[in-house]
């Protein structure tokens, strides 16, 4: 490894280091605030650290990893959203385990992971990366320990997230066997031959599980009911964002999707995922169901961007159409389980028909929840407007025109669920005089609404940031 | 003019508006209310000094996406008409609207704040940008201050809208897409695309694309079954901007983006085009008629009068073996465009009245308002007549310029809008003689009569409609350049 290597994963070495100092600091200081200020300051460093490794340009750390603009980019969108979930998490989960300090660890860890598989150009960092991601998810999800509902969803994640891996390992050995190589730029092999195919799809469908795609989806709902709610929105963002992220490198370097079979297949999944998702959204009472269904729609939108690496779209479209999807994705996801989190302080506040009222009670939150459910929507000045409008250009630039259809039918029919959250909390009822415990989480989630805004205003600088890391991508 | 100040004007004023609730109850509307005569002695100003208003500012350079605005005639025409209706929409909920104030002035003053950008956008995704900003404040106004149904209605309206939206977003992205494959460029500015020579096939299901959205909004049958929910649910001045102002983005984005933009493909629908314009004509009259609700019936009204707007705008026909726009229809629909502003605005704020008044909207619970309240009574006889076609008035004028050129166009479609004319008479008299005249009904409890204040606005609308239908030529000079521009002679 050289100096330039070294110097590129300064994003990386921090995070570890620093989390490694965390343990080390929780066995002494056991205080909650001082715990969020060290696990921030970590975070902080890391994300300040990018700007250092950036000077190293695109560095290949052997093989193993890629370690590019791209993958900063990303490292800054997942450092971020571990970000606001610690701060939301503060005064959340310190209600509902006996012992919080190391959940901190375990999200620092979980960011970890998700940068790792933001890297990854190798089979051997893709399986790392998901798996330090993984098992600290399990542990996250199951952390409240005075309730049964997040060692039931665990313990489902676990089960099922454990199949996934497997057979993604499965998929990985067939295509060695069929290669020779673990290295993403050479795994499509040049026949094409029934063996790498098959462990292709394999590995396909192992990524559409845990991006919660149909068919693979059905742990989805539980999941995110049965988590404590500022970890299911880690698990919406950070998780998903880290396989998508890695899903689009590997499509754009292994080329896999030139397979027929296996573009068709992709296809097919996005579509029925856009409608399904869509359609028993409409069918959910309780808000964390129906964002879990909603999640499986966006993930079906985001394929379009997969997609269309292998259309006339081009990679680089593509990945840029990824990429700010999946910000937009990122901060309104985290602003709506965010105005859940603020909520359930006390009591979990899931049901719809809690959210009644809510304008009138707490405006700012109302608003904060209204603005992101207009955003997943896709309605103007909302970044989701934005991100929707990227999938439409990359989708027709593509010609995928089933999957632009796709999009279009699922979002005439998520318009309906979307709007029924805003409709409830605009229903009349006494005005009480609530206000919150605390400062930090209100606060989290009104920045989070702003961006969601301003990003749909003014989206040039993501753009440029965006188009700025893939000048490189794909080589 | 700086028009992008002039939005965000209203915007910032409806911020403010929406906070002052907390100094006073009173205070958003009269921010409201001064913001509207602000904005509209501004346009106003501009108006009489002439000239036309012109402004770029790059927005998203990757997608060639700039903010373009600008104000010619028509724009000038509809954004003054989007004003004036302001001030009747605040003017008629004056005492209507006792609960969250600051957000209802808030939501009013976006929604025209939306209005205007829709009416002087160039730049296709801007446009689409307001199309849908006036959207999410009016679903707010139907949600929270509507009558009985108000959950169905608000949603109903917003699915129409929003899908049709999507549609529209699709043909746009496509237009852009195909502009950009045969130039290299890519640029969302209306003037670019303006030159866009695209496949007849494709350019057809574009165009559908585009049209399917502003007719819904217009609306036309068979798209028309959100309005007379939308219009019966919403507050009073709820139904003032989407009748007045709402339903002309619709005609607006016909007359502005479908036939420029795709002459020959339009000139090909237009048959199919001025059919739905005539059935909408005669199927909205027949609805109002067997209507019970004072409300349902003007909101059925208002889909016959927008049929002629459709018929209008595609009238093409032909002059030695070409096709060619019909001016005289185009501008038919134009006026007919802003007296139906008027007229219908003026209809609704009466509906309105009378339902703060006798808490009904049900024509068979009212009977001899006019000996309780003769003022009422006057102005509902002028604005029914005026919306029933009657010589001297504005709307007159309208259809009358709608069915002379439609009738060199397609000579059974025009006999069949000049029915409605007839179908016309019989619901607004209906509507008058089941209200206002007969016996009077002891039911119903006396009422309070136009003050001053309804008034004033009752009677600036009157004077309008007087005098487009007199002197209707300065209307026509203003609207005439740019129904000029579309004249292309099709092969």
């Amino acid at each position: 490894m050289t100096g330039p290597a070294l110097t590129a994963l300064a994003p990386y070495i921090v995070l570890a280091g620093g989390t490694t100092l965390m343990l080390l600091a929780v066995s002494f200081v056991r205080r909650g605030p001082v715990t969020l200020g060290m696990t921030l300051a970590v975070l902080l460093g890391t994300l300040g650290s990018i700007g250092f490794a950036a000077n190293a340009g695109t560095q290949h750390v052997d093989s193993f990893l890629l370690v590019d603009g791209y993958a900063h980019f990303f490292t800054a969108l997942f450092v971020l959203a571990a970000a606001a979930t610690a701060v939301l998490t503060h005064g959340y989960v310190d209600r509902r385990a006996a012992q919080r300090e190391e959940f901190y660890i375990l999200l620092l860890t979980a960011t970890l992971g998700a940068m790792t598989m933001a890297a990854a150009a190798h089979f051997g960092a893709f399986l790392l990366g998901m798996e330090i991601l993984s098992i600290s998810l399990y542990a996250m999800i199951a952390y409240p320990d005075r309730e049964r509902a997040p060692l039931e969803a665990s313990i489902k994640y676990l089960v099922l997230s454990g199949v996934a891996s497997t057979t993604i390992l499965f998929g990985m050995a067939l295509v060695y066997g069929e290669t020779g190589t673990m290295v993403f730029a050479q795994a499509l092999g040049s026949d094409g031959s029934v063996l790498l195919r098959v462990g292709q799809g394999m590995i396909l469908a192992g990524l559409a599980f845990k991006l919660s795609l149909v068919p693979f989806h059905m742990w989805t709902p539980d999941v995110y009911q049965g988590a404590p709610a500022p970890v299911t929105g880690f698990v919406a963002t950070v998780s998903k964002g880290a396989v998508a992220a890695l899903l689009l490198r590997y499509v754009a370097t292994t080329e896999v999707l030139s397979l027929e079979s296996l573009f068709f297949g992709l296809s097919l999944i996005a579509v029925v995922s856009m409608v399904a998702g869509n359609v028993l959204a409409l069918l959910q009472d309780n808000l964390k169901r129906l964002l879990a269904y909603s999640s499986i729609a966006h993930m079906g939108y985001l394929l379009i961007a997969v997609l269309a690496v292998a259309s006339a779209a081009g990679t680089e479209m593509a990945a840029e159409t990824g990429m700010v999807y999946l910000v937009g994705y990122f901060v309104m996801t985290l602003a709506a389980f965010g105005v859940m989190t603020v909520l359930s302080a006390d009591d979990d506040v899931e049901d719809l028909a809690d959210y009644e009222g809510l304008f009138w009670r707490r405006p700012l939150l109302a608003a904060v929840l209204a603005g992101a459910a207009l955003s997943l929507a896709g309605i103007p000045l909302t970044v989701g407007f934005i991100a929707k409008f990227y999938l439409f250009a990359a989708g027709v630039q593509g010609s995928l025109w089933l999957l632009v259809w796709a999009l279009v039918i699922g979002s005439a029919i998520g318009v309906y669920y979307y709007l029924r959250i805003v409709f409830s909390m605009t229903k009349q009822m006494e005005a009480g005089d609530e206000t919150a415990p605390t400062w930090w989480g209100p606060a989290t989630v009104v920045v989070l609404g702003a961006a969601i805004v301003v990003m749909g205003v003014y989206p040039t600088p993501l753009i440029d940031a965006a188009r700025e890391a893939i000048r490189a991508f794909g080589g | 003019m700086n028009i992008l100040a002039l939005i965000l004007l209203m915007l910032g004023a409806g911020a403010v508006a929406g906070l002052s609730e907390r100094i006073h109850p009173a205070a958003p509307k009269w921010i409201s209310l001064a913001t509207f005569i602000v904005t509209l002695t501004w346009v106003g100003a501009f108006m009489v000094g002439g000239g036309y208003a012109n402004q770029y500012i790059p927005w998203i350079p990757r997608f060639g996406i700039s903010i373009v605005l600008s104000m010619d005639g028509l724009s000038q025409l509809l954004v003054a008409l989007t004003l004036f209706l302001g001030i009747v929409a605040v003017v008629s909920s004056w005492t209507e609207i006792k609960e969250r104030p600051g957000f209802f002035q808030f939501n009013i003053l976006w929604v025209m704040a939306g209005v205007v950008g829709v009416f002087t956008a160039l730049d296709l995704f801007l446009f689409f940008f307001f199309w849908e900003v006036m959207l999410i404040p009016m679903y707010f106004l139907i949600a929270i201050w509507g009558h009985e149904d108000k959950a169905y209605a608000s949603m109903k309206f917003f699915l129409f809208t929003q899908i049709s939206g999507l549609l529209m977003l699709f043909a746009i992205l496509a237009l852009v897409y195909l502009h950009y494959s045969a130039t290299g460029v890519i640029t969302f500015n209306y003037y670019d695309l303006l030159d866009a020579d695209l496949g007849g096939d494709i350019a057809f299901y574009v165009m559908l694309g585009f049209f399917v959205a502003f007719v819904v909004k217009l609306p036309g049958v068979p798209f028309h079954t959100w309005l007379p929910d939308a219009h019966t649910q919403a507050p009073t001045a709820g139904s003032v901007i989407l009748a007045g102002i709402l339903l002309k983005t619709g005609a607006y984005g016909l007359i502005r983006f479908v036939v420029p933009l795709f002459p020959e493909a339009s000139a090909d629908f237009a048959g199919w085009a001025m059919f739905l314009g005539a059935l909408s004509i005669l199927y909205g009259g027949f609805m109002a008629y067997s209507q019970s609700d004072f409300k349902r019936l003007v909101a059925y009204s208002s889909v016959a009068h927008m049929g002629f707007v459709l018929l209008g705008v595609f009238a093409f026909y032909e002059v030695a073996g070409s096709l060619v726009v019909n001016e005289l229809a185009v501008q038919g629909a134009v006026v007919t465009m802003v007296a139906h502003g008027f007229s219908t605005a003026a209809l609704f704020m009466m509906a309105g009245s009378l339902q703060e008044r006798l808490h009904t909207r049900e024509m068979s619970n009212m009977g001899g308002l006019w000996t309780r309240a003769p003022r009422m009574g006057a102005v509902t006889m002028f604005f029914v007549v005026a919306s029933v076609g009657m010589p001297g008035l504005g709307n007159f004028v309208g259809e009358f310029l709608v069915l002379v050129g439609a009738f060199k166009a397609n000579i059974p479609l025009t006999v069949a809008g000049a029915l409605g004319v007839v179908v016309a008479a019989v619901y607004g008299l209906y509507l008058m003689q089941r209200s206002f005249q007969g016996t009077p009904n002891a039911d119903v409890p006396s009422m309070r009569d136009f003050g001053l204040r309804e008034m004033s606005v009752m009677v600036l609308m009157m004077a309008g409609l007087v005098w487009i239908g007199i002197h209707p030529q300065e209307l026509l000079d203003l609207s005439a350049p740019v129904v000029q521009t579309l004249w292309v002679v099709l092969p």
